[in-house]
């Protein structure tokens, strides 16, 4: 364990939640965008990990924990809804989901 | 030891970078485990050996092979043949550009006497996790229960089959 800058980890998580939130935005694919939304996440508990490291506290792991288990299950719900629409309209694509005339 | 970190979050935002613009789904899945590891190097690095561990073992472990298995099951060939749209995606990209430049900034410009990051064992999250923070343990795995039963119903076949054949 090294001594090194809060600031660096900080910007490593605006990075990672900066291409999570560009691939949300511009895939087209249902699968991706929850790939999006993990990186995203992650990205979110990396900076609490990182923040709680310079006050040397365990909320930030503690934090962790529970983005953790909410990605697990935001994964597993969204995943079964990706099958459910998938074996419903044989697509993937939310531009063609135009069944609620979104 | 330092550029050892660099090397690994920059390999995190290069990784993720990738994953997100591939074309083949399994691809974009085995760069964004490799982005999960680079992340997880740093986290061990900024003394939080507990969560670099989760990150591994759940995250790129367990979450991603879920996401393998439903790519199994979908036959995603249709989907990866069409070609991502560049000029779709100007908008946003520039979008997150002006919004990444404006958080390096921010941060860049924040007072230099932040002292160095210190390890928190795992001892003493586990003490805080279950003495301060059990209502949030209990809570997290009603979520997790929540999920369970969710992705049961919603992935069971029967109902929606029947709801295609009607129109």
């Amino acid at each position: 364990v090294t001594t090194l800058p809060v600031q660096y980890g900080l910007l490593l998580a605006a990075a990672l939640f900066v291409v999570g939130l560009g691939g949300l935005l511009f895939r087209r694919n249902l699968l991706f965008m929850l790939l999006s939304l993990e990186i995203m996440l992650n990205a979110s508990g990396l900076a609490f990990v990182v923040a709680a490291s310079r006050w040397q506290q365990p909320e930030g792991q503690i934090v962790f924990l529970f983005i953790l288990a909410i990605s697990a299950t935001e994964a597993a719900v969204g995943l079964a809804l990706i099958l459910a629409i998938h074996r419903v309209s044989g697509t993937l694509d939310p531009e063609e989901l135009r069944k609620l005339r979104g | 030891m330092n550029a050892a970190v660099w090397i690994a979050g920059g390999l995190a935002v290069v990784s993720a970078l990738l994953a997100i613009t591939r074309r083949n789904a399994v691809h974009a899945l085995l760069y964004l485990i490799a982005a999960m590891l680079g992340v997880a190097v740093v986290l061990y690095t900024f003394g939080a050996a507990f969560a670099a561990v989760l990150q591994i073992v759940i995250w790129a472990g367990a979450i991603m092979v879920l996401f393998l298995f439903v790519m199994m099951m979908l036959s995603l060939r249709t989907e990866t043949r069409r070609p991502l749209r560049l000029r779709q995606a100007a908008g946003p990209a520039v979008l997150a550009a002006i919004l990444a430049l404006e958080l390096m900034i921010v941060v860049a410009l924040a007072p230099p006497d932040a002292p160095a990051a210190a390890a928190v064992e795992p001892k003493q999250v586990g003490a805080s996790l279950y003495q301060v923070y059990g209502l949030g343990v209990e809570l997290a795995s009603v979520l997790l229960l929540v999920g369970v039963i969710g992705a049961l119903h919603l992935a069971r076949r029967g109902r929606n089959e029947r709801e295609e054949d009607a129109p």
